[in-house]
């Protein structure tokens, strides 16, 4: 500590004053130069992450040149190589970002998500055909875009609940598990029971094959003639499971709310480790042989999703009748699959859970849940219902979570009690953190990327390890996605040391975590313990 | 701590005793009352289980004293305490049978080995969790109290890594030291040396800290800063160093109860030290957290209700709802007391 404070500072601070000292085209040279010779250090470690850092640092020059007509000539050169030489789609994605970035400022605002959007729905189309990512390889499947969906939509739940309200839940696996364990009640054949087809002989002294006891069916797809259960269609079930999971939230807000932070977040804890537990012992509660939810087994298969035989054929087949038997269509060199589908719903639920957040964020709720979470006792004082405010928060970030957990369930046609442990809910909190609490973009971008990572990045990743990086004969063999849960915690710790805010940061939590929220401390809280 | 003013007010502190404490009182006569029937029937096994409850609880007690010091100081849940704890029994075990070789049948050397690895286990422990403290905890000293909530399941999160890296996902066991000739056989009731000997650890540690907190020039700068941290450093007490002991202090308790877990059970896992830290957390906060004495009554609290739960042949959930009854009753506490069963929540840990 010493050194660094007498020493270490000022020589650094020398070395960045004599690089400001530089001419502009002295500085621009080094750091081309250097950036040309990391590209040619990866180079010899793999090819492709060489071109990468080459690329990168040329697309980041070119946006530095003067507009007009140097820029457009550059950028056009640059494409025109990647579509000739190199893998296209990377020359069509430098196109469209160099693109974006023509467009003038006021309208990018809406034109960033417009064309994410437009790249993501066409995502199935353009998968197969994309570049490889050097280290992360290959681009995420779409049943894996499924999923990051999915999880993106957890996520902004609860960055309704963390991020806007400054309530910090470790339990929203608890609504992950109730949307899905919803999805499975209300849409398998758990509750079928069984019952002799002969009149007025019971299930014991049954001869001939049980027949199911209880039918309901509510316009769900996809049935086997004689099932039993019950069977709500799926789009009923994920408005369903979003408000049960939301009544589920206001039963456990109501009496843990007025609980300080730090309390409030080991209740949370502690449901979401109840839930589950409910969740695997329920095939047999306390041994009285009821079985709600089938326990370690879980529940499966679900009911699949889709648009019913009326619908599909008023639309000519446009809509598929059943998402999972769908799909003999082949258009634009692509042929059509139920995950498909199941992305593209996954997008308008997306859609639809963004607009509502961003419709929250500054609305009469939203502001009081900013206020709340900056000064509780200031904005009690204005007259914010304490309670009420803090229950919405919560009811509306397990709503979401809820459909989120429905939604793959549905996807799954499954839900098992090995899918909620504490993990998910700090992996879900990893993103939020990452992306950057509060703001909705940094939470998508966070949870999408994080998400990628849990389900394809980290072994990509680990695969490249292992057979790219040695020193001499020595390789390395790690298991990646075996350490998946410290590598969170890892990212928790050092967003949190450094950069609080995340990675795409609300201005005003920015300002919170800065400036904190206390009185300065009397004793010298950092650089602690150097004099002394 | 200005910024907290919202935690439970007065107003409903006097309110709360008339109907809540009611139903609580009600709860628990019915629950002593299956007990008296469960002892009078089968007194040997309640006995047995109750033994088996107070060594389970005397575990609990060294990890939740470090919960309870570490709260008292910084109003942290150091979540990684638990973590720590499995730590400690994995260094323990290394310690233990590859540097001074321990193995089953030594005779009275024992005693010196299992000392010596106690003794540099918890240093070891105590160590780690101070650097836990330096590089997680303390660049957030003025960052919302969330903060470093956050960064510690971070750090949880590490350290179960750091476990499994270093020892694999399966259960590390270590060599059956502790000799399971009886001490004494009262109708029916056995009770084992192993399980004495923990208790005979665990009790002069638990006297060692009391007095270090209770009558040390240290423990009178640690209860300072516990109380009011600008008014301590205003008086010339380096509040840093004092923050750095109590983690020092708390590490090395998670070090010993490390080190005896691992020696009784035989098996530590790297997974076993968030579940046991989160029973040891309870049993902190149901003492009233930041309280000593109350940390060992709920820790042994704890310790019994889990091994009646699990070990009586009564109508009652049993062992696969171990976790959702501590987890019930750390709700129930935090809602409706959350000063704990010693009362008066006092931050100064004394």
């Amino acid at each position: 500590m010493l050194a660094w404070n007498t020493l270490g500072r000022p020589g650094w601070q020398s070395l960045r004053g004599r690089w400001r000292g530089l001419r502009a085209e002295a500085r621009w040279g080094i750091a081309i130069g250097l950036e040309v010779a990391l590209a040619a250090l990866l180079f010899f470690v793999d090819h492709a992450l060489g071109y990468a850092v080459l690329t990168l640092s040329a697309f980041y020059w070119i946006r530095r040149l003067p507009p007009m007509p140097w820029k457009l000539a550059a950028q056009a050169a640059l494409v025109l190589v990647f579509l000739v030489f190199q893998p296209r789609s990377l020359g069509a994605l430098l196109a469209i970002a160099f693109a974006v970035f023509w467009i003038p400022e006021r309208l990018r605002v809406w034109a960033l998500p417009v064309v994410a959007v437009v790249a993501a729905v066409f995502y199935p189309f353009y998968q197969t055909e994309m570049f490889t990512i050097p280290v992360f390889g290959v681009w995420p499947d779409v049943a894996t875009g499924v999923v990051m969906i999915v999880f993106v939509m957890m996520a902004v739940g609860l960055n309704i609940v963390v991020g806007y309200a400054g309530l910090l839940d470790l339990g929203y696996v608890a609504f992950y598990a109730t949307g899905a364990y919803t999805a499975a009640f209300f849409a398998s054949q758990q509750f079928a029971g069984q019952r002799c087809p002969t009149p007025g002989v019971s299930i014991e002294n049954c001869t001939v094959a049980a027949v199911p006891k209880h039918n309901f069916d509510l316009g769900a797809v996809g049935l086997v003639p004689g099932a039993g259960g019950i069977h709500v269609s799926g789009w009923l079930l994920l408005l369903l499971a979003g408000v049960i999971t939301a009544l589920f939230g206001i039963v456990i807000g109501l009496p843990t709310l007025r609980l300080r932070g730090d309390y409030l977040a080991i209740v949370t804890l502690g449901f979401g480790e109840i839930l589950p537990q409910i969740a695997r012992n329920g095939d047999n509660f306390f041994g009285t042989g009821v079985n709600l939810t089938n326990g370690p087994n879980g529940i499966t298969p679900l009911d699949s999703i889709g648009f019913g035989n009326k619908l599909s054929g008023w639309t000519g087949g446009v809509l598929p009748s059943n998402f999972l038997t769908c799909c003999k269509a082949n258009h634009l060199g692509h042929q059509f699959q139920s995950t498909d589908l199941f992305f593209w719903v996954a997008i308008v639920l997306l859609l639809i859970t963004v607009f509502c957040s961003l419709r929250l964020q500054y609305s009469r709720l939203g502001r009081a849940w900013i206020a709340i979470r900056e000064d509780e006792t200031a904005a009690a004082a204005m007259g914010i219902p304490l309670m009420r405010t803090k229950t919405w928060a919560y009811a509306s970030g397990a709503f979401f979570g809820g459909i989120a957990g429905a939604y793959y369930a549905i996807f799954k046609s499954a839900t098992f009690p090995g899918d909620f442990f504490f993990n998910i809910s700090v992996f879900i909190l990893c993103m939020v953190i990452l992306g950057g609490m509060g703001n909705i973009w940094g939470v998508i971008v966070g949870a999408a990327f994080l998400a990628y990572l849990d389900r394809e990045g980290l072994a990509n990743t680990g695969a490249w390890i292992n057979s790219n990086v040695h020193v001499g004969h020595w390789h390395p063999n790690l298991e990646v996605p075996l350490y998946a849960s410290g590598i969170y915690g890892l990212i928790i710790l050092v967003v949190m040391l450094f950069r609080p805010e995340g990675l795409i940061p609300s201005r005003r939590r920015a300002a919170e975590l800065h400036e904190g929220v206390h009185d300065e401390p009397l004793y010298d809280s950092t650089h602690a313990g150097t004099e002394a | 701590m200005a910024a907290d003013a919202s935690a439970p007010t007065l107003g409903t502190r006097f309110k709360r005793p008339t109907f809540i404490g009611g139903v609580g009182a009600v709860f628990v006569a019915l629950l002593v009352a299956l007990l008296i029937k469960e002892a009078t029937v089968s007194p040997s096994q309640f006995g047995q289980t109750t033994l088996i409850g107070l060594t389970n609880g005397a575990v609990y007690a060294l990890i939740a004293l470090g919960y309870t010091l570490v709260y008292g100081i910084l109003e942290l849940i150091n979540f990684a305490h638990g973590d720590v704890f499995m730590l400690g029994g994995m260094l323990a075990i290394t310690i233990g049978t590859h540097v001074f070789g321990l193995h089953h049948g030594q005779g009275p050397v024992t005693v010196l080995i299992v000392f010596a690895t106690l003794v540099l286990t918890m240093l070891a422990c105590g160590s780690i969790n101070a650097t836990i403290e330096f590089i997680a905890y303390r660049p957030l000293r003025g960052a919302p109290r969330l903060a470093p909530l956050i960064t510690a399941i971070g750090v949880s999160f590490i350290i179960q890594d750091i476990g499994l890296a270093w020892k694999g996902p399966n259960y590390v066991t270590a060599p059956d030291v502790f000799p399971h000739s009886q001490v004494f056989s009262v109708g029916g009731v056995d009770y084992q040396w192993n399980h004495l000997i923990v208790v005979i650890i665990t009790v002069p540690v638990l006297l060692a800290l009391l007095w270090l907190v209770q009558r040390t020039r240290q423990g009178k700068a640690m209860r300072a800063t516990a109380q009011d941290k600008d008014a301590a450093a205003i008086m010339g007490i380096n509040v840093n160093r004092t923050i750095s002991f109590t983690f020092l202090i708390a590490g090395a308790l998670a070090g010993a109860a490390g080190t005896l877990y691992a020696l009784w059970a035989t098996t530590v896992r790297f997974d076993q030290g968030f579940q046991l830290g989160l029973i040891a957390f309870t049993a902190a906060v149901l003492g009233g957290i930041g309280n000593l004495p109350g940390a060992v009554l709920g820790a042994v609290t704890i310790g019994l209700i889990q091994s009646w739960n699990e070990g009586l042949p009564w109508h009652m959930p049993g062992s696969d709802w171990t976790q959702s009854i501590v987890f019930s009753i750390l709700i129930l506490i935090l809602v409706f007391r959350p000063e704990g069963l010693l009362g008066e929540k006092t931050p100064e840990g004394g």
